[in-house]
């Protein structure tokens, strides 16, 4: 609680004491409208003052102006109780409403916490704590278990597990070693780093999170202007409706009926028209809704970058993958050994060996396959034959390594694989052992990704991408993927998106999931476009509209299910707040609803909305 | 050129009426008001000192919102 939060809650109390024992007094008349005055003043003078500034400033209608109006005319037909209890339920209801904001916004706040304060530098052998803004690219910085990375970098020296979960929403530690790339904004658990940074503070992840996160609420939805929108008109039209209504019925029961025209029954029932009127449900709770919402799906590592685009993703109609680092790693993987005699280690090994010195893709997945550094001691006379493999000499014994054509070219015959993928035919000492399989590997969430955005109601999910047909549809064979377009250049990407757009229904969203790498002018070109994984170039974070900390296809789902019911809670408030105000209106223009009633059509409804939005910001598992 | 601003407002009507109010200064090409993060963001026409111009959306804010405060 803040320290005006702290003021407002003793008027209240005061206030309420006061109220109490007022109630036992046996006042009439004069003297019980002075002694009502008492906690009528105190809990209320500045919704006076504001509505007196307001009328000073020609900004008459608000809500302040209700409350006066309402309260001080109770006051004037007598209703001293009633007078001063609306205006401490309203007070109640204010405090009640910046008491929640307060909290989520703190709550948000701390999700959001992942800002260094300082960086540890080393120059010439010193250890100095520096701003994180000082640090040029390439110093060295270290990083104490405990502490966060404040700037990209690769580390260096140490071994240590990273708790990303702030960044990504995922609780499982990544462990990291030397030779690694590190993000920044992670948080250092067990080993000392040394790291070599990369970038500036500026344009290291954590600033960019943090920019994309600050700019959220300037985008706003069409729900959100719609109701300030509404705000404006509907203040000054409930003000000139309860003037109607203390006005014209007495007139016309004097003029027309020829009866008493009972002016005090009528303005009594104008006040609580007023009262029940006031929009703060309305206005706090939708874009509290959206905060909250935002705040949810950046807990769980999905940054949204306005409430419009929350907006768009829960009427997502058409989902467009980028196959290569969405549906599928982008990085090559040995997926089998086939037609051979000696065990599968002994195959890799021998591959590996061979291809020691080379730092091709393919190459490297071997070695990665073979699971520890090749002892290049063991290997001599490599030859590497361009476009064809390598030919060398692992403990003395003549290992080639490589495709069809190098097999053709030693002569040797070979076994053709039925699979797709890539295939490197492995011989040893001239006699063929079978070959490698590698291909892009399907993530393991891609799958079920794509089965429950079907089940979520997207109408079509279809995947893009540059490779052959043969690949592409290799992949896709085994999702739930409607529709496949291969060989695609990337302005043929940018193409197909808006031969896309123009088939969706109006209503309908369409979204572009990348991976952030060239695809910026596909992702802006669409509807949303989702970038995932913070290892995308800047450009394709800055063109995005939701970026996702980590590479899980299931991200996407829960992306669109956080919308979705971001945006139901958003309605059900509009609804519930509108409707219920509406028939407390004619309720109270009928002469059925009284004060009390009144003060829980303002106060209890935007409690209860409030309450509601809230719930926005807690993600389902 | 745009700049964001931290502010101090207590309802969301208020931020709202903020909105506006900045939007109609001289100078100011589009305003926006962030309530749930306290944030103002302007983008300001050019030719003009964003200084000043923050000074007038100020004044102009204090007129619709008395108990309002922007951190220039």
């Amino acid at each position: 609680m803040n320290k005006k939060q702290k003021k407002v809650l003793v008027r209240i109390i005061i206030t309420v004491i006061i109220m109490a024992i007022l109630s036992f007094v046996p006042a009439e008349g004069y003297l019980k409208a002075a002694l009502y005055l008492i906690p009528y003043f105190i809990i209320g003078y500045d919704i006076l003052k504001k509505a007196f500034k307001g009328i000073v400033n020609r900004q008459i209608f608000d809500e302040n102006f209700l409350m006066s109006i309402a309260t001080a005319g109770a006051m004037l037909l007598g209703e001293y109780t009633e007078g001063a209890a609306v205006m401490l339920f309203y007070q109640i209801g204010e405090f009640f409403q910046s008491y929640a904001v307060g909290k989520s916004r703190k709550n948000i706040g701390e999700l959001m916490d992942i800002r260094p304060d300082y960086a540890n530098i080393i120059k010439d052998g010193v250890i100095t704590k520096v701003d994180p803004d000082e640090v040029e690219p390439g110093s060295i910085i270290i990083v104490q278990p405990g502490e966060k990375n404040p700037i990209d970098g690769i580390v260096l020296e140490g071994e240590s597990t990273l708790n990303t979960s702030a960044l990504t929403g995922e609780s499982l530690p990544r462990s990291i070693k030397a030779g690694e790339e590190i993000i920044s904004g992670c948080i250092n658990m067990t080993g000392v780093l040394k790291i070599k940074t990369t970038k500036e503070f500026g344009d290291s992840t954590v600033s960019k999170i943090l920019e994309m996160v600050e700019n959220a609420g300037s985008r706003k939805s069409r729900s959100e202007n719609f109701i300030s929108r509404f705000a404006k008109y509907y203040t000054p039209a409930v003000c000139y409706g309860a003037l109607a209504l203390a006005v014209i019925p007495p007139l016309i029961r004097m003029i027309f009926m020829g009866l008493s025209p009972e002016f005090t029954e009528w303005i009594y029932r104008a006040l609580t028209f007023l009262v029940i009127s006031c929009p703060c449900a309305l206005v706090i709770s939708i874009p509290l809704g959206f905060f909250a919402g935002i705040g949810g799906a950046g807990r769980e590592g999905i940054l949204v970058k306005g409430s419009n685009y929350l907006e768009a993703l829960s009427k997502a109609e058409y989902v467009l993958f980028d196959k290569t680092g969405t549906i599928t790693h982008g990085i090559f993987k040995v997926v089998g050994i086939h037609h051979n005699e000696m065990s599968d280690e002994k195959i890799l090994e021998y591959a590996a060996h061979a291809e020691a010195y080379s730092s091709h893709p393919i190459s490297k997945s071997i070695k990665e396959a073979y699971g520890s550094e090749p002892d290049i001691k063991r290997v001599t006379d490599v030859s590497e034959i361009s476009g064809n493999g390598v030919i060398a000499k692992v403990d003395g014994i003549s290992v080639a390594v490589g495709n069809a054509k190098l097999m053709e070219r030693e002569s040797i015959e070979y076994i053709s694989c039925h699979e797709k993928g890539t295939i490197v035919h492995v011989a040893v000492n001239g006699v063929y052992q079978g070959h490698i399989l590698i291909a892009d590997v399907v993530k393991p969430g891609a799958k079920e990704a794509l089965t429950l955005l079907k089940k979520d109601g997207i109408k079509k999910v279809v995947m893009l991408t540059g490779d052959m047909k043969n690949t592409a549809m290799g992949i896709a064979k085994d999702l739930p993927i409607d529709e496949v377009y291969s060989d695609l250049l990337p302005a043929d990407k940018v193409d197909k998106v808006e031969q896309m757009l123009s088939l969706k229904s109006k209503k309908g969203k369409l979204i572009f999931v990348g991976d952030g790498i060239n695809d910026a002018p596909v992702l802006s070109r669409a509807d949303i476009g989702i970038a995932m994984g913070m290892m995308g170039s800047d450009a394709a974070i800055e063109a995005a509209d939701v970026v996702l900390m980590d590479d899980d296809p299931l991200k996407v789902v829960k992306a669109i299910r956080i919308a979705k019911r971001c945006m139901r809670i958003v309605y059900e408030n509009i609804y519930f707040a509108i409707g219920v105000k509406l028939i407390c209106l004619i309720l109270g223009a009928i002469g059925i609803a009284n004060m009390w009633l009144a003060i829980f059509a303002d106060v209890g409804v935007m409690v209860i909305a409030v309450l509601n939005a809230i719930r926005a910001l807690f993600v389902k598992k | 050129m745009k700049k964001t601003y931290k502010i101090e407002v207590d309802c969301a009507n208020c931020a709202n009426k903020m909105e506006e109010a900045a939007k109609k200064t001289e100078g100011v090409e589009d305003a926006s008001v962030n309530f749930m993060m306290l944030k103002m963001t302007v983008s300001f026409k050019e030719g003009y000192e964003h200084k000043d111009v923050m000074k007038q959306v100020l004044k102009n804010c204090k007129k619709v919102e008395d108990d309002c405060e922007i951190y220039i």
